[in-house]
């Protein structure tokens, strides 16, 4: 498997050990500043996240030419929102209808909307995800807990370039009328990415 | 290499996908630590993103499969770092550098951090017209190199549809090996999951992938 949480205990010594002697040894030679090292650690584990897709997609929900926009050209209406990290060249957003259902995928490596959703989990980059997607979506979705209506098409995105795809699920019912922060509250990672829906209205951060 | 390990898509007997409730960024700080000097490394431009995967795929199978993606990131850069020649393996070994650093044409900074958490432009000008548009009937070579490509193999010999023009594009199958960006049209070709599959496959299911031009003939 491509990652298990039971056989941590022996790994987790020899990679800090490895790791650390790597760094020493980048560190002495000029490579690397720690100092950097240390703030990109900070920069994913406390500014990049899903929270930024979540924002975007609630804008698309609300503004109509926002959305059209941001079908249009990703990169560019994601960061006329005004992010801390602006976001790359090449990110499409992928809209889902009643009728079709995108899901992404990177059936070689682990490409993913970072700037958007933050660092892939585990399971996306795991091999169960990256072989089962492309011949059995809904498969996969099961996995997820999420049943799709037997005639809804499903798209699936594999990412083999240095495009990246953004999913903008459906707006739940029971919405109307809502902030774009408290849309953003039921909008959860996996419904970026199409292995999941966004919450239902009644589980909205109040 | 190409039909190596990393090319999974369409494989059985991975079993389920096992999503963990609030996953932390990172299980490990050093897996952190892997991660930032990757970055770092990859600001010095001695080689490509391209080059990363490619040194990630041609880990031994077994490795591969055994390693968490962290390792296998690791595995990866220290791979790459003694074929370039900045650190050799006697250090690696000791855990000290052993002899003075190489100049650098550039090495990350603090300052230049905000840069390296954006993603690089891969467009790059056409040096010549788009040979396919939207619509466009096409079919996937049949390739096999020895090196790096964005081909999968569930996807070659296919019969496809341009769907997008996504621009003129950093060719990954030249970059990898630091033979240059050849840039060349991107597309996205969308296939139905009938034509990858066979009959049995779910009659909803359409796969895009993101093709270079070199990758697609006319249908």
């Amino acid at each position: 498997m491509a990652h298990s949480h039971d056989d941590h205990g022996s790994e987790l010594s020899e990679m800090q050990l490895r790791v650390r002697a790597l760094e020493t040894i980048l560190t002495e030679k000029g490579y690397v500043d720690p100092a950097a090292l240390d703030r990109i650690v900070e920069a994913f584990e406390t500014e990049i996240g899903p929270h930024v897709g979540a924002r975007i997609v609630a804008r698309a929900w609300s503004d109509p030419g926002f959305k059209a926009r941001l079908l249009a050209d990703g990169t560019e209406a994601a960061n006329s929102l005004g992010h801390q990290s602006p976001v790359g060249s090449h990110l499409i957003a992928v809209e889902n209808t009643p009728d079709s259902h995108n899901i992404v995928v990177c059936t070689l490596c682990s490409c993913y909307p970072w700037e958007v959703l933050g660092l892939p989990p585990v399971w996306y980059k795991s091999a169960p995800f990256r072989s089962r997607t492309v011949i059995d979506p809904r498969g996969v979705l099961a996995d997820f807990g999420v049943t799709l209506p037997a005639e809804t098409t499903v798209r699936v995105w594999d990412s083999t370039a240095e495009t990246r795809f953004l999913v903008v699920p459906m707006r739940p019912e029971g919405t109307d009328g809502w902030s774009e922060e408290r849309l953003a509250s039921l909008i959860t990672r996996d419904s970026m990415v199409g292995t999941g829906l966004p919450l239902p209205a009644d589980r909205a951060a109040r | 290499m190409s039909n190596t390990i990393h090319d999974m898509g369409g494989m059985h007997g991975f079993g389920p996908v096992a999503a963990e409730a609030d996953e932390p960024p990172f299980h490990a700080a050093w897996e952190g630590r892997v991660l930032a000097m990757q970055r770092a490394m990859g600001f010095t431009g001695l080689w490509t993103i391209d080059g990363g995967r490619a040194s990630l795929e041609t880990l031994p199978p077994l490795e591969y499969l055994r390693s968490s993606y962290y390792r296998r990131w690791f595995l990866g850069l220290e791979k790459r770092l003694i074929a370039h020649g900045l650190v050799d393996e006697a250090e690696v070994e000791a855990g000290h550098s052993a002899h003075p650093g190489r100049r650098l044409n550039r090495t990350l900074a603090l300052g230049d951090v905000p840069r390296t958490l954006v993603r690089g432009n891969f467009a790059r000008p056409a040096p010549a017209p788009a040979r396919f548009e939207p619509g466009d009937a096409v079919r996937t070579r049949n390739i096999n190199p020895a090196t790096h490509t964005r081909l999968p193999r569930y996807a070659r010999g296919k019969a496809g549809t341009v769907e997008a023009v996504r621009g003129c594009h950093v060719f990954p199958d030249t970059a990898a090996r630091g033979a240059g960006d050849h840039p060349q049209w991107l597309y996205t070709v969308v296939f139905s999951g009938r034509e990858l599959w066979g009959a049995e496959a779910d009659p909803t299911l359409s796969v895009s992938i993101d093709a270079f031009e070199p990758y697609l003939d006319p249908a």
